[in-house]
């Protein structure tokens, strides 16, 4: 009821769990088997380790959280030697997440990838292109082409998810341009960079002054994007943004995703997923559907 | 192995004006809970959780022990007997265990986090408050340390001034095993730098905002020395409580 096929690969369930909100699995598995989850997207690893940023890396904010870790990982070595080989035995999809600071960095770092055995590469493309003065690569229809024309050249047979970032103008020219390239899939939204200051002391909350904010204040930003997505291009779409309850998953699904993730929600509560796969399981049945599928997209607009 | 539990509160007492002391009853964490270890609340609404060290096991239950400082905290206070709280734990790495004599160093509200190890190990410890309305668990400790010295800056309570000096007096007098040490940065720092001027074993335990606090998320960075390189370690995870050696202070 559940399954879903997403480039050829087969999830029991359309539910996994964000970037960097589930490091490689092993801190949450004392929770619940990870083979009950769709699929996990590992942390974005980086060609090099990162030591990411001085502390602290995290405000509350209404509804949400704001981060601004920058990508500390361990390296792409690392990754694949020392984090990989339990990953792949949990009976679930993996999904790595590759970050870079410049073309040449993505290309290695996803041609190691698709030679590791992981079952999806996702790619970060939220990251400043420190060649081009730090200009996130996801912002101009330009450099989403050449960073994903480039990714997927490499990346083998494994189907290459593009990630949107949506602090864009217009995102239905960005996900044209990642679908021109050659992307597989999209996977929307990244974080929102937001910013949170102590009116008292008069400082940022945040040691790097802004961060990506996630969290249910996002989820209706998702919910629009992953709709216009929906409209501009043909790929299968992983929408994410503040799901906490299968309801938001449900939206995003509507608005026309294969599959969700789910990032923050696991913070205000370990279990969200299982209670987002259980809800989403009585919500196709009472919508007198047989899969799940018949409901991605099936937002009756105005 | 880490729990969820819903745990209810079994009674309340307040300690100062803005201190709380909680006991509730969480079978599963209590059986495995270590000093130094923390448990992670939801607060109401709120999106993160709260992480408040385990200041105490009592059979089945645990004892918190937290200041009011935020909207978290406020609706914590606001909780009756009886209610149920939604905790993980327990987390993070607590303090080593000594067979030979501790001292304990605790400041402010990091005081509580300490009790444990006065429950667990032989020791002697010092106390540091601002003033006579924040000293607490003063007879908790006294009941199970030997020597006890509680100091406020203000001279209303005990001995005058910050904990160190005291610190420094008992270290004098003997060898112990370890420091184990709670409170504020600058305080830890100076603690620290003391028990090694004394050539003495230091632990101390670091607070940092924390989003999984289980160490999935990378938001809780301590930075850290190990073998000649920095990197940053997580505090909910890795710690709280660092080797005191290792840490790269940042105040
Ligand atoms: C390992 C650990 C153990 C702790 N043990 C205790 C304890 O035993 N007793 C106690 O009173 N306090 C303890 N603290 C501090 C306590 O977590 C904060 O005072 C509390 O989170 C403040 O929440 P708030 O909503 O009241 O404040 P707000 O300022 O409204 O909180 C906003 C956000 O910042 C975070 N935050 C604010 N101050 C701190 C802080 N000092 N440390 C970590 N996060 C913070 C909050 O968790 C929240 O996410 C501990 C902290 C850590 C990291
Ligand atoms: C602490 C934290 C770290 C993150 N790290 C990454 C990352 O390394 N790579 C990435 O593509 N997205 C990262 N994200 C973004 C999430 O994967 C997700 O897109 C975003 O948080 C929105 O979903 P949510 O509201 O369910 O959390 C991170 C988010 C958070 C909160
Ligand atoms: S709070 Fe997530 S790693 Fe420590």
């Amino acid at each position: 009821m559940l399954n879903v096929n997403i480039c050829g690969i087969n999830f029991k369930n359309p539910v996994i769990t964000a970037s960097g909100t589930y490091g490689f699995g092993k801190d949450y598995a004392d929770f619940f088997p990870l083979e009950k989850l769709g699929g996990i997207a590992c942390k974005g690893t980086t060609l090099h380790p990162r030591p990411g940023n001085a502390p602290p890396r995290i405000a509350e904010t209404p509804s949400g959280m704001l981060n601004s870790v920058g990508l500390q990982n361990p390296g792409v070595d690392r990754f694949i030697e020392h984090e990989l080989p339990w990953l792949l035995e949990q009976n679930t999809v993996i999904i790595a997440n590759a970050a870079g600071a410049a073309v040449e960095d993505y290309v290695e770092n996803v041609s190691k990838m698709s030679s590791s055995g992981v079952h999806m590469i996702e790619l970060n493309i939220s990251c400043p292109n420190v060649k081009e003065g730090g200009v996130a690569f996801g912002t101009s229809c330009g450099s989403v082409g050449s960073i994903v024309g480039a990714a997927k050249k490499v990346s083998a047979n494994v189907p290459l998810i593009v990630k949107l970032s949506p602090n864009v103008s217009n995102i239905s020219e960005i996900a044209r341009s990642a679908e021109a390239a050659g992307a597989d899939a999209l996977s929307l939204i990244n974080t929102i960079t937001g910013m949170k200051i102590d009116a008292e002391t008069r400082r940022p909350i945040l040691r790097n002054n802004v961060g990506g904010l996630s969290g249910p204040a996002i989820l209706p930003v998702a919910v629009r994007m992953v709709w216009e997505v929906r409209r501009a291009v043909k790929l299968p779409i992983i929408g994410m943004g503040g799901v906490t309850t299968w309801r938001d998953a449900a939206e995003l699904i509507l608005a026309g995703a294969d599959a969700i993730q789910i990032g923050t929600a696991c913070f205000t509560d370990p279990y969200a997923p299982l209670k987002i796969i259980e809800g989403l399981e009585n919500w196709v049945k009472s919508q007198g559907c047989t899969n799940i599928r018949e409901l991605s997209g099936a937002v009756e607009s105005y | 192995m880490v729990y969820q539990n819903f745990a209810s509160i079994v009674n309340y007492e307040q300690l100062a004006n803005d201190i709380f002391k909680i006991r509730v009853k969480c079978p599963q964490i209590a059986r495995k809970a270590q000093a130094g270890q923390f448990v992670h609340i939801l607060c109401g609404e709120k999106t993160l959780r709260r992480p408040i060290s385990i200041a105490c096991v009592d059979g089945d239950d645990i004892l918190l022990v937290y200041a009011v400082r935020g909207e978290g905290t406020q609706w914590l206070s606001e909780q009756k007997a009886g209610q149920k709280l939604d905790i993980i734990g327990p987390l993070g790495n607590g303090f080593p265990v000594f067979d030979k004599r501790v001292l304990l160093v605790g400041g402010g509200i990091g005081v509580p986090p300490v009790l444990q190890c006065a429950m667990n190990m032989n020791s002697d410890v010092v106390l540091g408050f601002r003033n006579a309305e924040q000293v607490i668990l003063e007879d908790e400790f006294s009941a199970k340390c030997g020597k006890l010295i509680v100091c406020t800056e203000d001279c209303s309570h005990g001995t005058h001034g910050l904990v160190t000096p005291s610190m420094e007096t008992l270290l004098r007098e003997r060898q112990y095993g370890a420091v184990l040490s709670c409170g504020p940065a600058p305080m830890l720092k100076a603690v620290a730098e003391l028990a090694a001027r004394y050539d003495t074993p230091c632990f101390v335990s670091l607070e940092e905002r924390m989003g999984c606090g289980v160490g999935a998320c990378l938001v809780c960075a301590a930075k850290v020395r190990r073998k000649d390189s920095e990197e940053y370690l997580r505090v909910c995870k890795d710690g709280p409580v660092f080797d005191a050696r290792e840490v790269v202070w940042e105040c």
